[in-house]
């Protein structure tokens, strides 16, 4: 009885086990899954764009449909431009709502503009483009890049705030003592003591939402509409990198074809690059 | 942090040269205060002027079709008749349907960084995933285009040649490989990191004792995962879903170049159609003023209101129910 006791519990475990063994697989399968369409990705915008990057790309405009050739100049020098905008209004609006909400904890209003800058992470891209739509465009009545920088402004706002919140709270009440204790009023400690000491994350969020904010092209495609020559005027419409990605992908143009695949290139560089280098410097000054 | 401070007198020099910078503008607290409170008061002008906008400008189309806009199924911008029913389908469907696949797959790399992969591994890999969403929209739909497509279309060629699978009406499709299953797929993609994420954290915060109590018990890894980690971490991962969920309704571009664009309800599994963002996106610009126009406002209102409740929910999930808030 015994021996059979333990002949089943034999088997219960091999079971087991198995069923262990299996689970592990699983999890790593799926971590290998998960990773596949990045590498994917990247050879194929590698692969096929790299062929495409030369001195024309970035300093010539684009070939007439069909034709070999061209560049995307105006659309990179958009993209900075609408950059530029959207930055002044994101990191204006985001870091002060995100003193707001790290420094005066009793305010009545702290918990309503936390949440709904938590729920502002989360309307889609494209909506805010539809606010801008209406709040700009339509009373100017034709596109403009304007419209388009706010439009990425706003999607940057709860960026901003959600990163100046966290490095803020971050920062020690002994070091706000401390500035208390030399007779410093409330303001002088925030701007002197404790926006100094969140510089460095400060900084990384504002980068990662100007990251995050350069590859859209949905609030855009009614905003700052596109346009095939250059402009620097705020109120007429402005070129931009993801917008010429999408226009030249869904064209039947192989020439226009590379073109998308080259700028898809040069835009995924750009920002993995801007992420990683806020990542590994910000780790860096962190220790 | 007005408490009384006792006040022993600092060095007479900083003190003197402080006080008198300060008091150079003795104003500057209120000042600093009221830019401040202006700053973040903005968020809530910002979202309810985003709310009114959107609404003033869907509000024509709201009168005109009532109610039945979110049931009609006829999009017809030639005879000005407007139901938004397919692109509201088309939003949950390929939305469930990119949960269906990108959960279990989010919630196993999570395991497999938080648990099974040694230090050395876990940290890269994690940071991988989470690149996974820095990569724009824009670019995967232009590769969804070019690679995912005739991928696709080959599976539906596959299809279409075997006569058994064929006679399948859920199946039958044109092989153009734009569809609503190719939507499906790049949405997998895009949203695995929201989920994979949050779950890492919260795997993060299971307390040792709960796995150490399992183990002396004689369980497997697999078994502390399944009785002791996994339902410690539910609710947190809960919330990472519903964060993925928030994404998947609103994504735009890569859906928009790769669904087909078809307005109309999708008809199997391979069908062209389009979702809420998609047909916005993809019409908006050529929308006169008018019905079609302020229809598309007021499909744009409804997926504010729907990703602002999904999100909240999300938030609320994630801090509430864990032990320290994340994300």
């Amino acid at each position: 009885m015994v021996a059979e006791r333990l002949r089943q519990g034999g088997r219960a475990r091999r079971r087991r086990r198995l069923l262990n063994g299996v689970a592990t697989g699983l999890v790593a399968l799926s971590a290998v899954i998960v990773l596949t369409p990045l590498v994917l990705v990247l050879i194929y915008l590698v692969g096929r764009g790299i062929g495409s990057l030369d001195l024309a790309f970035f300093t010539q405009l684009p070939a007439p449909a069909g034709e070999p050739g061209g560049g995307v100049a105006h659309a990179i020098a958009g993209t900075l431009e609408l950059l530029l905008i959207a930055s002044a209004i994101g990191l204006v609006i985001g870091i002060g709502t995100g003193v707001f909400v790290a420094e005066y904890p009793g305010h009545p209003l702290v918990p309503t503009v936390r949440l709904l800058s938590d729920a502002l992470i989360g309307i889609p891209a494209i909506v805010m483009g539809l606010v801008a739509y209406a709040l700009i465009v339509v009373p100017l009545h034709h596109f403009n890049g304007l419209s388009g920088g706010v439009s990425l402004g706003l999607i940057m706002i709860p960026y901003v705030v959600r990163a100046t919140d966290e490095v803020m709270r971050l920062v020690p009440r002994t070091v706000r003592e401390a500035g208390f204790a030399l007779g410093l009023p409330r303001w002088r400690v925030i701007v002197s003591v404790v926006i100094p000491s969140a510089a460095s994350g400060i900084v990384t969020g504002a980068m990662l939402a100007m990251a995050r904010v350069a590859g859209e092209a949905a609030p855009l495609l009614f905003t700052a509409f596109g346009n095939q020559y250059w402009n620097f005027d705020p109120l007429k419409p402005i070129a931009a990198l993801p917008l010429v990605i999408y226009t030249y992908s869904i064209s039947p143009y192989d020439s226009w074809h590379r073109i998308a695949s080259a700028s898809s290139l040069v835009l995924v560089v750009f920002v993995l690059v801007t992420t990683a280098l806020t990542r590994f410097v910000f780790a860096r000054r962190a220790r | 942090m007005d408490r009384p401070r006792p006040t022993p007198p600092p060095p007479a020099p900083a003190r003197r040269s402080l006080q008198r910078r300060t008091r150079a503008w003795p104003a500057g607290d209120r000042l600093f205060d009221t830019i401040v409170l202006l700053l973040g008061g903005s968020i809530l002008v910002i979202t309810g002027l985003a709310a009114l906008e959107l609404f003033l400008g869907g509000e024509p189309a709201l009168r005109r079709y009532g109610l039945g806009f979110l049931v009609g199924t006829t999009w017809d911008p030639v005879h000005q008749e407007f139901g938004a029913l397919p692109f509201i389908v088309g939003t949950l469907v390929t939305s469930f349907g990119a949960l269906l696949l990108a959960v279990p797959l989010a919630v196993g790399s999570a395991l497999f960084v938080s648990e099974y992969a040694p230090a050395w591994l876990a940290e890269p890999v994690s940071y991988l995933v989470e690149l996974l969403a820095a990569i724009p929209s824009v670019v995967y739909g232009f590769w969804g285009i070019f690679v995912l497509a005739p991928v696709v279309r080959s599976i539906q060629i596959a299809i279409f040649m075997n006569p058994a699978l064929r006679s399948i009406g859920f199946l039958r499709s044109t092989p153009t490989g734009l569809g609503l299953f190719t939507a499906i797929l790049i949405l997998t993609v895009m949203i695995i990191p929201f989920t994979a994420s949050v779950s890492r954290d919260v795997l993060r915060l299971v307390p040792r004792d709960q796995r150490e109590a399992a183990y002396a018990l004689g369980a497997t890894r697999w078994e502390v995962m399944r009785h002791a980690v996994l339902p410690y971490a539910r609710a947190g991962i809960l919330g990472g879903v519903l964060l993925s969920l928030g994404r998947a309704l609103g994504e735009t571009m890569a859906v928009t170049m790769v669904i087909g664009n078809r307005t109309a309800v999708v008809d199997g599994l391979f069908g062209q159609t389009a979702t809420m963002a998609s047909v916005i996106a993809n019409e908006f610009t050529e929308a006169a003023a008018g019905p079609h126009l302020s229809s598309l406002i007021l499909v744009g209102l409804l997926l504010f209101l729907l990703t602002i409740v999904v999100n909240i929910v999300a938030r609320v999930l994630i801090h509430r129910l864990t032990p320290r808030g994340i994300g």
